[in-house]
């Protein structure tokens, strides 16, 4: 069977090391000239809605849209947010060390689209992605771009959160009226993109919309990518959108009968049983459908056994719930009682009877979608391992509840500045 | 009439009655208010029989009714022919001939309980911080109302009742603030961020 | 008249149940939980009210 990898964003990275402009520009011709002027550029707008891009950030909005809301605004300024706090994600660094300056057209159309001056760039502390873009901004000097390293902390990548810290405050999400298309860095209207989204942005930037969505999904063009974690390793790998999860898990080698349960979209995603995901078409809607959501790309499949699934929750449970950002009491309090009770299924088999209650409470009530996310991911959790989660309140926890961690869980820092 | 009259206590004037009575139970209820708009922050003291709206309410009403009372306090005394205190002092302190420095501790008191009021009314449209800040000068408008009390006020001078009264107000006063400081207001629940 | 809780200001008084327990109830943890962002015309008075209780000013009204 051929492979469903395509080679739009990857183009040219066959060999490893970071491509320098001259490369880049063999692989993807140059970026046409264009200048940035005030009030943005509307024919580019048009293309960009035309194109049907969705942010690859993990809410999925439409790019076009939040393009044309920023330009509208006065003084606009972008940000490129590579923050990529997702432990199972590994797309954004990949895209930023290997072909940094695919990013950074990216910005330049961005820029040009809405005739913003003042462009930011989000990284994590420590990020690998550090090195390359800044050897990549001094390799081109059309662009000025200042570059923010944010504390590894899980929120800190949520746009208003970045936002906050550009602008001097910590990592956290800020109540979101105004919106930061509205008001953002420095009280003006802010573009906040994802930078794979950016990197889309520089390809439609050069071949156009049509072109964009010549491939992938009739009613969500376009190609993706994903980080797919599976018990043999993570891999990086783009395909068109509408791909079926089985097509993408049997091309790394994991095949149905070895399969498990499949998280889909991120650590905020969802648990969804290996029947139900196989022939799943990797597009938003068609995962909103089912109740979960495309996220970031991310899928990380568990093994047929030798694995629990509830511990393997549990764990990410735990994580998110130590991750919160502490300003919203429904988060705060229920994401650890959330938390505790699912390790307790896991490594107990004891059965909180409050568990229905919080789930129904926690969602829609914090200031960002943290709380929302995690809810998801223990709601789809306890749905999918429900034979499991019988076995373990009436026999006990199984032997694999208690095996070494698969799913990689980050210690929690305290910084938040 | 000479002010070395004002120290007799035995004027049969009506308005010197007044302002001296207004004086006093305006005193004690801007005092209960004081004590009420601490009680209105303990999360403690709410319960289905008595929600913290109610004392919420009350602490507003009893500092209104307390200003009335001053205001009273205020239009009787500039009235009154008894002691030379012009109309001006009611609010620009330092205008009164009369004790001079003693009416003008009476006169910033009324001046910032009237702002502190003022904004309590528009509290809503108003940045929380700014409403907040206004609202903490009322613990120097107390204690500049109660030396007024003692030294300006024919009761409140020392060994009359008054004086035990003012004591009594500085003690409740200062416990409600003592407590206001150490009792933790913010949210409960588990420890936040747990990490 | 649209009505929202701001949860970063929040601190889980409980006033605006107090005031508005109509369209207001608090969770096991105290915080406030809305019956939906619109409120009927008939409740605006007391929604009022309870914007003004709020020791935070978290419960935001807007004329929408």
């Amino acid at each position: 069977m051929t492979n469903p990898w395509t080679h739009r964003l990857l183009a040219g990275l066959e060999g490893s090391g970071s491509l320098s402009a001259g490369d880049h520009t063999s692989v993807h011709g140059a970026l046409p000239a264009g200048a940035t002027r005030k009030g943005g550029d509307l024919a580019l707008i048009r293309e960009i809605d035309a194109s049907g891009l969705l942010g690859r950030g993990g809410a999925g909005f439409p790019a076009g849209r939040k393009v044309r809301t920023v330009a509208a605004g006065k003084r606009p300024v972008v940000v490129a947010n590579g923050a990529e706090g997702e432990p199972a994600s590994g797309k954004d660094v990949l895209l930023m060390t290997r072909n940094p300056h695919l990013v950074l057209d990216g910005l330049a159309v961005a820029a040009r689209a809405v005739g913003a001056a003042e462009l930011h760039l989000a990284l994590h502390r420590g990020s690998a992605a550090r090195a390359t873009m800044t050897a990549a901004l001094r390799e081109r000097r059309d662009l000025d771009v200042t570059i923010h390293e944010l504390p590894g902390r899980y929120v800190a990548s949520e746009a208003s959160a970045v936002v906050h810290f550009i602008n001097g405050g910590d990592a956290k999400p800020m109540f979101r009226y105004p919106e930061v298309y509205e008001r953002g860095v420095g009280g003006r209207p802010t573009l906040v993109h994802n930078v794979e989204t950016l990197a889309h942005l520089a390809l439609i930037g050069r071949h156009g919309s049509e072109w964009f969505r010549s491939v992938g999904d009739v009613d969500e063009p376009g190609t993706m990518l994903l980080t797919v974690t599976t018990p043999r390793g993570a891999t990086v790998a783009e395909t068109v959108t509408g791909t079926t999860v089985g097509t993408v898990l049997d091309a790394v080698g994991h095949t149905f009968a070895t399969s498990g349960a499949v998280l889909i979209g991120g650590y905020f995603g969802t648990w969804v049983s290996r029947e139900q995901a196989w022939h799943l078409p990797l597009t938003h809607y068609a995962l909103k459908a089912i109740g979960g959501g495309l996220g970031a790309g991310i899928l990380v499949a568990l093994p047929a056994d030798g694995v629990c699934g509830l511990a393997e929750a549990a764990r990410v449970a735990d994580y998110l719930a130590r991750e919160n950002a502490g300003q919203c009491g429904p988060c705060f309090n229920g994401l650890p009682a959330l938390a505790g009770g699912l390790t307790a299924l896991a490594t107990k088999g004891h059965v909180e009877p409050a568990m229905s209650r919080w789930l129904s409470v926690v969602p829609g009530r914090g200031a960002c979608a943290h709380p929302d996310g995690a809810t998801r991911m223990i709601a789809s959790a306890l749905a999918t391992f429900a034979g499991e989660a019988d076995r373990h309140a009436t026999r006990g926890p199984c032997a694999d509840a208690h095996r070494p961690p698969l799913l990689p869980v980050p210690a929690t820092t305290t910084d938040w500045r | 009439m000479s002010t070395t009259l004002a120290a007799s206590a035995f004027s049969s004037n009506p308005l010197w009655y007044t302002t001296r009575s207004t004086a006093v139970v305006g005193f004690v209820l801007l005092t209960i208010g004081a004590v009420l708009g601490v009680a209105s922050t303990q999360r403690t003291l709410a319960s289905r029989a008595w929600p913290r709206f109610a004392t919420q309410a009350l602490h507003r009403n009893v500092n209104v009714l307390g200003l009335l009372f001053i205001l009273v306090h205020i239009i009787t005394t500039v009235a009154d022919s008894y002691v030379n205190v012009s109309a001006a002092s009611a609010v620009v302190p330092g205008a009164s001939s009369y004790k001079s420095l003693d009416v003008t501790l009476g006169t910033l008191a009324f001046d910032i309980f009237l702002i502190v009021a003022v904004t309590g009314f528009l509290r809503v449209r108003m940045k929380e911080p700014v409403w907040r800040w206004i609202h903490l000068l009322s613990y120097l408008a107390w204690p500049l109302s109660m030396i007024h009390f003692i030294s300006t006020g024919t009761d409140g001078a020392s060994g009359k009742w008054g004086f035990w009264l003012a004591v009594l107000a500085t003690f409740a006063v200062a416990a409600a603030a003592v407590l206001r400081i150490v009792t933790p207001n913010g949210p409960q629940g588990p420890a936040r961020s747990v990490a | 008249m649209r009505i929202r809780v701001n949860p970063i200001t929040c601190e889980a008084h409980g006033l605006c149940a107090e005031m508005l327990p109509e369209w207001i109830q608090l969770d096991e943890w105290g915080y406030p939980i809305l019956d939906g962002p619109e409120l009927p015309e008939q409740l605006a008075a007391h929604a009022r009210r309870a914007a003004a209780a709020c020791p935070t000013l978290a419960v935001l009204l807007t004329k929408e």
